[in-house]
Parts: C-alpha cells; structure tokens; sequence
C-alpha cells in the first residue's frame, strides 16, 4: 500500500487526510473533535475510525505525519533592541515559523516586562538584539532577565553573534534552555529569518511536542513535525517555486479565514513593479506570513465587523444593520455554527470578504508619496503584490462556500485604495479538499508527490481577467 | 583594533545617491565599518541604526538645499536614545544660495553637530577628522 496519512491536530477539529502516493491523489479524508484534555490519541483514533469504510481496506500507511495547532498552538514571545528594527525582524521570524505571537518587546526589559511573559507564558522566547558587531549591552541585559523567569522556556538566541557566547552562558548557567542561532538581522536592512525558523522548529520537534502531550500519539504517528501554520506556508513555498523535476506556478498569496483568525501566506519577493520608487523599511521574507488575531467569521466576527464598518457589511450581506449586528453577535456565541439558508451563507460571504480583504490589504506593501523640492518621490515599504498572478482561498468558510470566488475578489487591487499593493489580476484558487497543510507536511518527504496532488486538488474559480462566478 | 562603526546617509526628501556612495566607498577603505542608509533617510531611521549598531558616529548628508529643517532635532533624538554623546556630522550643500559659511556652521553647532562642511569637502578630510576625534591617530 502506497498511502500516506497526513494529520492536523487542529485547535477545534483533528483532520486526517490520506494520499495515495502512487496515484498522487487524495484517497480520504475525514475529521473529529480534537480531543487535548483526554489526550489528542482519543480523537485521533476517532477521525481514522472514520476513514476505515471511505478507504475500503486496511489502513496500513507507508508515512504517518502530524502538524498541529492544539493546545493554543506555538506560543511565542520576541524580545529585540528597536522596535521597528531587530524587534520586528524577530516578530518576522517568529511568525514564519508558524507562531502564534503573543507579544513583542524592545529595547531593556523592565520587571513588569517579566511578570508580564511569565504570565503570558510562551512555549518559546526568541531573543534577538544588536547587529552583528553592533550594540551588545540591551541583550546581554535581556539574558540576565529571561534568566530570572521563574519559567522552563527554551531560549532561542539569534542576535549580536559578537555577544551569542555570553548570552548562552547567562541562559544555562541560570537553567534554561537555550540554543544560539543567526542573527535575524545580521545588518541593518537585511532580514535573515530562515536560521531562526529552523531552530524554532527543532526546539518545537525536541521539546514542546513532549510538553503539548502530543508524545502520545507516537504509536500512531513517525512524527509531529511543525506547527500547522508553518506546514501551509510550506505548501506555498512548494507551490510557487516547485520542486527538481516539475516547476512550481509562480508567485503566489494564500488567504486562511477562520473562525477567529485569518492568515495570509505570500510567497513572492514583492520587487517594486513602477520604476522610480524607493524601497525603504526592513525587507520582507520571500515567504512571508502575517496573522490577522481579530478578523474571523465566527469568535472574531463582530471584529470585522468594527474593522469593515457597518456600511460595508450591510452592503455586502444584504440585510439592515440591526438584523447584522444581532447575527454577528449571535454567530461569535456559536464557533460550529454552520449557514443553514441562503441569508446565513450570504453573510458568511460578507464577513469571509471582509476578512480577507483587510487580511491582505494589512500583509501586502504600501505606496507613499513623498514630496520634495525635486518633485514627487514614491515610496514602497513591505511588498509589491500587484504582480502575483495567483490567490488561493482556504479555511472552512472559503472551502465550503457555493461561491468562493465573491469571498476572494475582495483581496485584489482596487481604485479605491490604490495604495495599497494587492494582487491585480490573479486567478483565483480553492483549496477545494482542504489539504493544503497535508500538502505542506507531506512535502517534507515526498515533495514531487506532494506537488503534483497539489496542482490535481486546486480549483480555479476565477481567471486573470478578473471573470468570476456571477453573485454578490 | 575593532572597527569604528559609522552611520551614513541623506536625510530628508531628497535623493542625491552618487556622493553618498563616494563617501561609502571612501570611507570603507580608510578602515571604517560603514552603514550606508542610502537616501531619503529620516531622523528616525540615522537614530536607530545607530542604536542596533552600536555606532560611533553619524554622518549626515544633505544635498538639496534644505538640510537645516530636516537636521533640526536630531541631536535631542540621539540624547534621547542614549546617544547624547555619539559624533555628529554634517555635510553636502546646506543651504540654498550664498550665505555666510561661519554662520551657516554655527548654526549647525547650535543644534548639535560636532563638524559641520561646506560644499566640495573631500571625503580625506572628513576622514582625518573621524580618527582625530575617535581618538584613532596616531595607530
């Protein structure tokens, strides 16, 4: 049997998704409840009791690999010197490695800065700080802080290398774990986020699997390799730039709306398309992912709705503001409910829309103009979107929703904010059979495979020209 | 000896490049870590470069006439920050039209640099200054 059994501990769902990886296809899927407090196994063996009648035959799998989100997901916390420099590098990092930021701190952490982590209660710290051969004094301070955190949190370090070897020694000479790394940014303006990802990820492996009681489920599974986030962002990766032997499709931007959140994924390096703009700001990661805490269609949904303005939703969803606000309020009370008419799918499409345009218009770049004796000058910071010529929609709402391509139009470039660096013409995608973080993982070990299901599974919904399905 | 670290760049609005990359160039060779912001540089972004950097000095260009505003208060920011005391100069054409070079650099020194050059200031004597001042002669 050539299958693989790919598993998402998610937050609320555990999904189990089987690919035949001799036909290089998806053979099953299915989901139950997560189960965290009985120990995720029980809910585990729940969603591959359910595969057993969709698979016909024994499940015996040639890889079994997990991704997960449970029990709060990857918790972090990132420590720099400035803000909007070593600070927000590491916050780069953090997020690429699938993290679910908690909070950011610059410059000298005060005591209250360390009450505050210890109640907040990261799974990893990642301390950053200094350039290379620059400013060592805020971080070796920082190490003699985190050494007094009455917290077993392993340490990542990844900032001045001249001040990496005392700052290991402050760390475990106090008890803590700590693993040195790159700096994430070895020099003003350059933004080195893979090393740091990479060790973030070990640690997750060695220690915070252990500490989620995911070890558990080691009689049924080789390994429980990233966090979910990371594995999609994966997807994408593969995706856009392929793999030897099959090219990828190009640069590309995943939207994720969920209940309480909404990613989005761009993998593209996001050069200025005009010519006579200035790039300024810290660059970005070729992969990049950026966390929307406060936009989703369920928890978050009166969020969006403060975010997107009562016009906007009413407009969209079709109905007066009182019957609006009264479903929203009703809607963030019932995470599992499902639209059960087509007032209720037409609003889930109002506030995925919203959602995920407000998602991107926050990831993607900015213009701004500048005026000076020497005319007008046009500055870009973050990334220039408007040429990645494909979106892929995913999360529950976008998946089952009759018509995804109203949900995702909402990210394009648009007149009215014409700023703000989108996409411009891109087809439009579904994850269809909601897989993409299956994808990412089986990436890992079968990566043509996992490439050539992927382009299989994806639906176009819409074209370059912008032609999408007729609706709202 | 560990390189210096300097800060370089051209403030304000205005995009001048080719100088600030003769500078660069030139003051690498003289044994300077250099970091070159470029242009269109604020306040802000000279200020925090030379906190991650841990620099010695900053070197700030103006070529577009306008320096004065653009300069105004970055010294305060530099105390702010902890930096009260980093070397601070200023080059390029600072202001529009012919006007008293003494006053001119006065004012400049009232508002906090440390050297301030007129127009066609060789990159050699900027750098002579730098290791008089860094306390680099003499090496």
């Amino acid at each position: 049997m050539n299958l693989a059994l790919l598993i998402d501990f998610g937050s609320t769902f555990t999904k189990v998704v089987v690919i035949d990886l001799r036909r290089e296809e998806v053979a099953a899927t299915a989901k139950a409840p997560t189960t965290v407090a009985e120990g995720v196994n029980v809910g585990l063996k729940e969603a591959l009791a359910m595969l057993q009648p969709k698979l016909g035959k024994s499940c015996d799998f040639k890889l079994r690999l997990a991704c997960s989100s449970a029990a709060g997901g990857l918790k972090m916390v990132a420590v720099g010197l400035v803000k909007d420099l070593t600070a927000e590098a590491a916050r780069r990092a953090a997020l690429g490695a699938g993290a679910r930021v908690l909070d950011v701190f610059s410059y000298e952490l005060t005591a209250r800065d360390r009450l505050r982590i210890q109640e907040l209660g990261p799974d990893i710290i990642l301390l950053a700080g200094g350039t290379d051969g620059g400013n060592k004094e805020v971080i070796l301070y920082n190490a003699r802080q985190l050494a007094r955190l009455e917290l077993d949190v392993p340490v990542v370090v990844a900032g001045n290398r001249a001040a990496a070897d005392e700052v290991y020694r402050i760390l475990t000479g106090a008890g803590k774990e700590a693993v040195c790394t790159e700096n994430v940014m070895p020099e003003v303006g350059q933004l080195n986020v893979e090393s740091a990802r990479k060790a973030i990820r070990q640690v997750f492996l060695e220690r915070i699997v252990a500490a989620k009681g995911l070890t558990s489920v080691e009689e049924l599974v080789d390994g429980v390799l990233m966090p979910t986030p990371a594995a999609v962002l994966e997807a994408g990766k593969l995706l856009a730039t392929g793999v030897k032997g099959e090219v990828g499709i190009g640069e590309l931007a995943i939207v994720d709306v969920g209940g309480a959140t909404t990613d989005v994924h761009s993998v593209a390096k996001g050069l200025p398309s005009g010519s006579g703009v200035t790039v300024r700001g810290l660059p970005e990661p070729f992969a990049k992912r950026t966390v929307e805490g406060d936009l989703g269609v369920r928890y978050n949904a009166p969020s969006v709705l403060e975010a997107a303005g009562v016009a906007k939703l009413t407009k969209l969803a079709g109905v007066g503001e009182e019957e609006v606000r009264a479903k929203i309020s009703m809607l963030a009370e019932n995470p599992a409910y499902l639209p059960l008419n087509p007032q209720d799918a037409r609003l889930d499409r109002a506030l995925a829309g919203a959602a995920a345009e407000l998602a991107m218009v926050r990831h993607a770049g900015k213009y701004e103009v500048v005026y000076s004796p020497m005319g007008s000058l046009t500055i870009q910071r973050g990334k220039d979107l408007t040429g990645v010529k494909t979106v892929i929609g995913t999360g529950g709402v976008v998946v089952n929703s009759d018509n995804p391509a109203a949900i995702l139009k909402g990210v394009m470039y648009s007149a009215e904010r014409p700023y703000s660096l989108c996409p411009k013409e891109p087809q439009l995608l579904v994850d269809a059979e909601y897989i993409l973080a299956a994808v990412g993982l089986l990436a890992e070990r079968e990566p043509l495979v996992a490439l050539h299901v992927l382009k299989k599974s994806l639906r176009l919904i819409g074209d370059r020209e912008g032609n999408v399905s007729a609706g709202d | 000896m560990e390189k210096k670290t300097l800060v370089l760049g051209v403030i304000g609005s205005d995009v001048h490049a080719i100088g600030n990359k003769i500078l660069e160039v030139a003051l690498r060779e003289a044994g300077f870590n250099v970091v070159n912001l470029g242009v269109l540089v604020s306040q802000k972004e000279f200020v925090e470069a030379a906190v991650e950097t841990g620099a010695s000095a900053i070197l700030v260009s103006s070529l577009y006439g306008h320096g004065e505003i653009d300069c105004r208060g970055l010294r305060e920011k530099l105390v702010e920050v902890g930096l009260g005391d980093i070397l601070l100069y200023v080059g390029g054409y600072l202001v529009v039209g012919k006007q008293d070079w003494e006053l001119v650099e006065a004012r400049f020194k009232e508002m906090g640099f440390d050297r301030v050059y007129p127009p066609k200031t060789l990159p050699e004597e900027a750098i002579a200054d730098l290791r008089h001042d860094l306390g680099l002669t003499g090496e």
